[in-house]
């Protein structure tokens, strides 16, 4: 299908795209032929957003040269790639949900009348467009009455208008169920037999194994490599994306040892078939005292939305919950912080930091949240709890009065954790604890993790990184395209095993 | 001297203070303040009773603006308020009785309490936007103070109702010190307890807040009502300084001078981090400014434009990057020769950023 002996029509060669200090990347080779469906694939910050928007001219490349057609192109914008027939079209759809259907397939490109608008043939255009797409809507409906997915379709229908010789898809699943995704895919295969050359992006391994041809792996801003999808069998590929051979992930593990469970010990939290539509399947989890238990998986599998079912940040529609063997349901956060259940969100910065305020009163919030505003925390407690965890968690600079903002991010997630230990928690969640900060900052936080769970707190600890979750977690629960797929011993567990488990699906 | 610069209330007392310079300029008795029957007499005086109603409704508007929101239906409380109170006393055969009085106020903060009960109502719990939540009872509310009155100017005399606009006590007169003093009590009530730490909190990030555990519905509901029954004191006062209750005209723009208040004083529309000594000063300039206009003789006409001018510049003042500009400007002067700005790139990340 693939049709091997024909020129690339994109063919970029060391890209380089430099955020200074940053290099998000570096001297990148990247080819898409005519007729495939290229997969581009990498963890977060690989810089697979990157390699697509100095593609289609929104981020300019400091290096390297872009051959579209065999013509040297530097695109000016979204819009200018478009004239040239290279479309994107983005994970949330970018379309005006408050105009009919024809409008958004035909906006920029509608036919004219007189001066005016040729409504009808506006109209007639987009149905021959969305009749390619196997779609049976109206046109001249509105966009906001159509579900997401048929939204998803009208986006791609949008951007094949005119002259389209590669079709970007950055995420275009992440919101779709499978029914809906078998027919993207349907018509992203008649999309390909027509010629088009379609750069996919996907977290779902299955996904990717099930519609592509080739693929490009890239890795912290380089180049890993590319692979014909048929011959990379999906743990290389999860190896490729997550970076180290297997050899040298193994040396790093640190064996935890393994913590004896009382007989008949209860959970301190039980969930038995708790799920949310459209966010995570049901699953069962138990959590004990003393016990770090790591979630591991790709970005998108559910791990964060596993956590905030378990902490009420999000509401479950299913499933029971016990705590301490009681029944109970936790609804809101704040539900959850009666049974001293603590929760950090990955999102620190929309979800975790009050800016504004100062480094004192963001560790106080969550304690002072719960004791009510009229009951405030008389001044010399809170100076000294604030002076306590400045102390024990090294948050720098060490001036309580200083605004969370001008902190940096390693700085801003200690004082998360040190907002959420001095509620006195018996089980922490943690939700990428670690990432965005500096090396020494991420050990400490390793380092204060073990020593909670020492003490018998119980941690569930999520994060990209494996080969953190490897090391410090007693027990791991693998989660694969938002289920939970797997429960393993964490100390006898190797990387190959957990590799192996996040693969899974694609692997068969 | 560029720590005095840059406190938050720097422009807004300065302006405050140049409106009573140019008073005093153009009308050398401007600030004495003499005593007659035991009661103090004075401009200085005037303004400070011509401040209180607009000071209440101030109040409540910050905290409010606090918490991302907005209440444009004060104004219209204002008028309800006035309304219930007179009606209730002009109906009542013996208007110049205290428990008559009393109940007619009791009656008007009741139900100024439910107005602000029901925007807090649309705003936390149907989460409607504060704009058009309050912007229906900024409507509707003029529309019950009409039916309350009957469409007609209530006016009345009552001895007890009287006091509170214009009679005096300690020597001050009642409004002012009530106004004044309800605004102490929040204001320590605010930042003795946790109510304001929580409040900006919701401002700044509410999905961080919920996260934490803050109750930001019901806070949210709370400073609603608050600002409903604070509207609703200013009511009060308002109708019983005129003696009358006029549906239409009670409190007309009341919300746009408090908003006002509260932007002079240094608190961003944008919620967060609120200031209400700045709500206090700003308060004062409106209500200086307004006695400005008569003492400087300055044409009806050009009244408005006059306002309009001394609120642009005062507010432009204490815009963040005019006070960038400012302390920037007056550390180049610091530092001799002034090194060429660089500063065009991070500007324009910047601003690009917000």
């Amino acid at each position: 299908m693939t049709q091997q002996t024909a020129p690339p029509v994109v063919e970029m060669t060391g890209i380089s795209v430099e955020f200074p200090p940053v290099k998000a990347l570096d001297g990148v080779d990247f080819s898409l032929r005519p007729g495939e469906i290229h997969a581009l694939m990498g963890e977060n910050g690989a810089g697979k957003s990157t390699l697509i928007k100095a593609l289609t001219g929104i981020h300019s490349p400091t290096a390297g040269t872009i051959l579209v057609d065999g013509v040297e192109r530097r695109f000016t914008g979204p819009a200018d790639a478009r004239a040239h027939g290279v479309s994107t079209v983005y994970q949330e759809v970018n379309l005006c949900e408050n105009l009919t259907v024809a409008e958004n397939i035909m906006l920029g490109a509608e036919p004219r009348l007189l001066g005016g608008l040729h409504w009808q043939a506006m109209r007639s255009q987009a149905a021959t467009h969305l009749k390619r797409m196997g779609l049976s809507i109206d046109p001249a409906s509105s966009l906001g009455s159509h579900s997401l997915a048929v939204q998803q379709l009208v986006a791609i229908c949008r951007a094949t208008v005119g002259d389209c010789k590669v079709l970007i898809l950055d995420e275009p699943t992440s919101s779709l169920d499978t029914d809906e995704v078998a027919h993207l895919f349907k018509v992203m295969r008649a999309l390909r037999d027509e010629g088009v050359a379609i750069l996919f992006v996907s977290h779902f391994l299955d996904q990717v194994y099930e519609v592509s041809d080739r693929m490009t792996v890239l890795r912290n801003g380089g180049l890993v490599g590319e692979f014909a999808t048929a011959d990379l069998p999906a743990a290389e590929l999860v190896q490729h994306m997550i970076g180290r051979s297997m050899e040298v992930l193994e040396a790093a593990e640190e064996v935890v040892e393994h913590v004896e469970r009382p007989a008949g010990a209860t959970p301190l939290l039980q969930v038995v078939g708790l799920g949310r539509k459209g966010s995570v399947q049901p699953f069962d989890l138990d959590l004990y005292e003393g016990e770090v238990v790591g979630l591991a998986g790709l970005l998108g599998s559910g791990r964060s939305e596993l956590a905030r079912l378990l902490t009420g940040a999000d509401r479950a529609d299913v499933g029971q919950t016990r705590v301490a063997g009681q029944p109970t349901r936790l609804r809101t956060p704040r539900a959850a912080m009666r049974h001293r259940i603590a929760f950090t969100s990955e999102d620190r910065k929309g979800e975790g930091v009050v800016d504004g305020l100062t480094v004192r009163e963001n560790i106080v919030l969550a304690l002072q949240a719960e004791r009510g505003w009229m009951r405030p925390l008389p001044r010399k407690q809170v100076d000294e709890l604030v002076a306590k965890y400045i102390e024990q968690l090294g948050i720098r600079p060490a001036n309580p009065e200083a605004l969370l903002r001008n902190l940096s991010g390693g700085n801003q997630q200690k004082v998360l954790l040190a907002r959420w230990l001095s509620t006195a928690p018996q089980l922490l969640v943690l939700d990428e604890p670690t990432r965005g900060i500096d090396v020494g900052a991420k050990a400490e936080i390793q380092k204060l993790v073990a020593d909670l769970a020492a003490d018998g707190m119980s941690v569930v600890f999520i994060s990209a990184e494996l080969e953190e979750v490897l090391r410090i977690s007693h027990r791991i629960a693998v989660m694969r395209d938002r289920r939970k797929v797997a429960e393993i011993d964490g100390g006898g567990a190797t990387m190959d095993q957990v590799v192996d488990l996040i693969a899974g699906g694609g692997a068969k | 001297m560029n720590n005095v610069l840059r406190h938050h209330l720097f422009w807004p007392v300065a302006a405050l203070v140049a409106l009573l310079v140019a008073n005093t300029v153009a009308r050398p008795s401007f600030l004495s303040i003499t005593i007659r029957d035991g009661h103090l007499f004075g401009a200085p005086v005037d303004i400070l009773r011509a401040t209180a109603p607009l000071l209440l409704v101030a109040l409540g508007m910050t905290l409010v603006i606090a918490t991302r929101g907005i209440d444009l239906s004060v104004g219209a409380v204002v008028a309800v308020s006035g309304a219930v109170a007179l009606s209730h006393i002009a109906s009542s055969p013996n208007p110049e009785s205290p428990v008559t009085v009393l109940t007619a106020i009791a009656m008007a903060l009741a139900l100024c309490l439910v107005l602000g009960v029901w925007n807090g109502f649309l705003v936390s719990v149907l989460g409607i936007q504060p704009i058009i939540a309050t912007l229906i009872l900024m409507t509707a509310g003029r529309g019950v103070a009409m039916l309350i009155t009957g469409g007609m100017i209530t006016t009345i005399n009552s001895a007890p109702f009287k006091v509170l606009g214009s009679g005096f006590w300690l020597g001050l007169p009642v409004a002012a010190v009530i106004a004044f003093g309800v605004f102490a009590v929040v204001a320590f009530v605010v930042r003795r307890t946790a109510l304001g730490m929580l409040l900006e909190a919701t401002g700044i990030n509410p999905a961080a807040s919920r996260l934490s555990g803050v109750r930001s519905k019901t806070l949210t509901w709370t400073v609603y009502t608050a600002s409903g029954l604070f509207a609703g004191l200013a009511g009060l006062l308002i109708s019983a300084d005129t003696m009358a209750a006029d549906a239409n005209n009670a409190g007309v723009f009341i919300e746009l001078d408090a908003i006002l208040a509260v932007v002079i004083g240094g608190t961003a529309l944008s919620g967060g981090k609120f200031n209400l000594s700045g709500t206090l000063v700003g308060a004062l300039v409106i209500a200086t400014l307004e006695r400005t206009v008569t003492v400087l003789g300055i044409s009806p006409l050009v009244t408005p434009l006059f306002m309009a001018l001394v609120v642009i510049v005062v507010t432009l003042l204490q815009s963040p990057r005019m006070r960038e500009r400012l302390t920037a400007a007056t550390r180049r002067q610091a530092v001799t020769p002034p090194e060429p700005q660089p500063a065009a790139r991070p500007d324009s990340t910047e601003v690009k950023a917000r």
